[in-house]
């Protein structure tokens, strides 16, 4: 019998089967990935938790991992990944949820077709970027304020503008667009009846925007809200440039270190149990990722249920 | 409409805030703006011929990144070598093969949360699996690896949706003309899903280009050029630095600033170049999808 192309024939039937094999294969690469992950940061992380104990290294406060006598507290460290990133977000999401109603509510197509772009553009720029500018831009001006404030005292530690406030901004602006998109479609996808009834029973538009079509699209604004904490969180080499890096307690003007920072500045020559202690230092930030990941599966979970 | 009754009772809150979603709005634009302007100011001077067809060498007295260009490309080409086929061929399985079940949503789940680990996160894994496991060492192929495992959520999401809108009456008039299902997916459906999942890799691109924090404990920072082809080829093997990671390098353990806003002036053209691609491309498919 002629073959002909295209029509299963025996070795069409092997053919089909080895595809599905290998496709099958590609698709639990997903699966095998984020197993591997979570094991390697186990395996690796947990016995300095073991050797330091696991009090001293997570509520110590002293970082001094080169020291005759080497003390690993990375408590303050904790302490500045959440405090920056909750400070980020306090100044991120009010910007980026007014910038989402102005393009969905407010402006009209001309206007729309500048921001929308350049929010885009903004999310494209690679994190250097932002860490070069806020070391050239930034730094500077917060310099200049800190010898404003601090002019009498004799206690403060100059940071030169490289500080938790400097980290803070430069957070702010880039979780600026996940928190603009994600909202953005959110408050698209509001039904249009329900902001006509608003209007008809005499609202005002900033009433139905504020009463009505943000309330409604709730759950995806806080999807969007998560998503920049996530962002925030692991965010490393543009804080790493402009946060100073020294082990502080997170005030607005010391110069502070972040779980990821701390990684960027030491992973490079640490040894023996000071490389084992930044393992740990990821498997906490691995941590704090997981469990920003379980509230978003819980938004979309319930944002699925809204709509359907 | 209602405008007329809401003109008359403006109430002063609403101007307020009016006010306060025009400056949050402008706010962005200005940034980019600011960004963009500061950074073509500063960089524009030292981008030249030289800078980009060299190598910094202070026994020769040049300043250069063609090293570092060289490496970006490979580590873009490798990336994608792995991720693509991957990315699809996942998508593919998701989409046309698998019935919804455990195995899909412990896949999705999985896709959705590597798609929320920190580049960091990925370096760091990276530099163990790849880098020691493996015995990769720093490399341009353990740079690469780790980059596959980052950007293959987005290939495969973009390629689902792409996916998607490709109509189910293809796929019954390809199996009523008897064509097996393999036959199907590479003759109609992946042909049909080719702008969805192009725009998958340009993104993909896009943050291959940018990412740095994933690539410092796996590709490492060397910025040779390579005279021979078996030597182009063994650096894949070797340590090489990415354009983003010699800026951070210039911006502050070099202390050289005119390089790195030079190389930023590079990345933000390829950037935009990027970003205009992915844009006309999402274009075409949403007029495709309206036909």
């Amino acid at each position: 019998m002629k073959k002909i192309k295209g029509i299963p024939g025996h070795d069409a039937f092997t053919a089909e089967r080895l595809a599905r094999a290998l496709l099958l294969i590609c698709a639990v690469v997903a699966i095998f990935a984020v197993c591997a992950i979570t094991f390697y940061l186990f395996a690796k992380g947990l016995p300095a938790l073991h050797r330091v104990g696991v009090g001293e290294l997570l509520f110590g406060t002293i970082w001094k991992p080169t020291a005759a006598e080497p003390s690993f507290g990375i408590a303050y460290i904790i302490l500045s990944s959440i405090v920056g990133t909750a400070l980020s977000v306090l100044v991120g999401v009010p910007v980026g949820l007014l910038t989402a109603v102005f393009l969905t509510e407010v402006s009209g197509k001309r206007l729309s077709a500048i921001v929308q772009p350049a929010v885009e553009l903004l999310a494209a720029i690679p994190s250097v970027i932002y860490g070069l500018l806020g070391m050239m831009l930034l730094n500077p001006v917060l310099y200049k304020l800190e010898k404003i404030i601090f002019a009498g005292s004799t206690t403060h530690q100059y940071t030169g503008g490289a500080d938790l406030l400097a980290a803070v901004i430069v957070l702010a602006i880039m979780i600026l667009p996940t928190v603009i998109s994600v909202s953005a479609s959110a408050i698209r996808a509001v039904p249009g009846q329900l902001r006509a009834a608003s209007l008809a029973l005499g609202a005002s538009k900033m009433q139905t925007i504020w009463g009505v079509t943000v309330p409604a699209a709730k759950s995806g604004i806080l999807t969007g809200v998560v998503l920049g904490i996530g962002r925030a969180l692991g965010e490393a080499m543009a804080i790493n440039m402009v946060a100073g890096g020294s082990v502080n307690l997170p005030l607005p003007f010391n110069s502070v270190r972040f779980l990821t920072t701390q990684l960027v500045s030491e992973m490079g020559y640490a040894e023996g149990i000071h490389r084992q202690v930044l393992f740990t230092v990821g498997l906490v930030l691995y941590l704090f990722i997981m469990l920003v990941n379980l509230v978003l599966l819980r938004l979309r979970r319930e944002g699925g249920n809204d709509h359907g | 409409m209602g405008e007329s009754l809401t003109l008359r009772r403006k109430r002063p809150t609403d101007s307020i805030l009016y006010g306060l979603i025009y400056f949050c709005a402008l706010l962005s634009v200005a940034l980019l703006a600011l960004i963009l302007l500061y950074v073509l100011i500063r960089g524009v001077g030292s981008v030249n011929w030289a800078f980009l067809t060299t190598v910094t060498s202070k026994l020769k007295g040049t300043v250069g990144i063609a090293g570092n260009l060289l490496n970006t490309l490979m580590i873009v080409v490798l990336t994608m070598l792995a991720a693509l086929p991957i990315g699809v061929g996942a998508a593919v399985y998701l989409n046309e093969y698998a019935k919804p079940g455990k195995l899909v949503s412990l896949i999705e789940f999985a896709t959705e949360t590597l798609s929320g680990i920190p580049s960091i996160l990925f370096g760091l894994f990276g530099s163990m699996f790849f880098g020691e496991t493996l015995g990769l060492g720093y490399s341009l192929l353990t740079g690469a690896l780790t980059l596959m495992l980052m950007v293959l959520p987005l290939i495969t999401r973009n390629t689902q949706e792409a996916l998607k809108t490709v109509p189910d009456s293809y796929r019954q008039g390809a199996v009523g003309l008897g064509a097996g299902k393999w036959y199907t997916i590479r003759t109609i459906l992946l042909p049909s899903a080719m702008p969805g999942i192009l725009t998958g890799a340009i993104l993909a691109i896009g943050r291959i280009v940018g990412e740095s924090a994933a690539l410092l404990f796996t590709a490492g920072a060397a910025k040779t050029l390579p005279k021979t082809l078996a030597k182009f080829f063994a650096k894949i093997f070797q340590s090489g630095g990415t354009l983003t990671i010699q800026l951070y390098l210039s911006a502050t353990s070099e202390g050289d600033f005119s390089t790195a806003f030079g190389i930023a002036v590079v990345l933000l053209v390829v950037v935009l170049f990027i970003n205009m691609g992915a844009k006309a491309l999402a274009k075409r498919l949403d007029v495709q999808n309206r036909k």
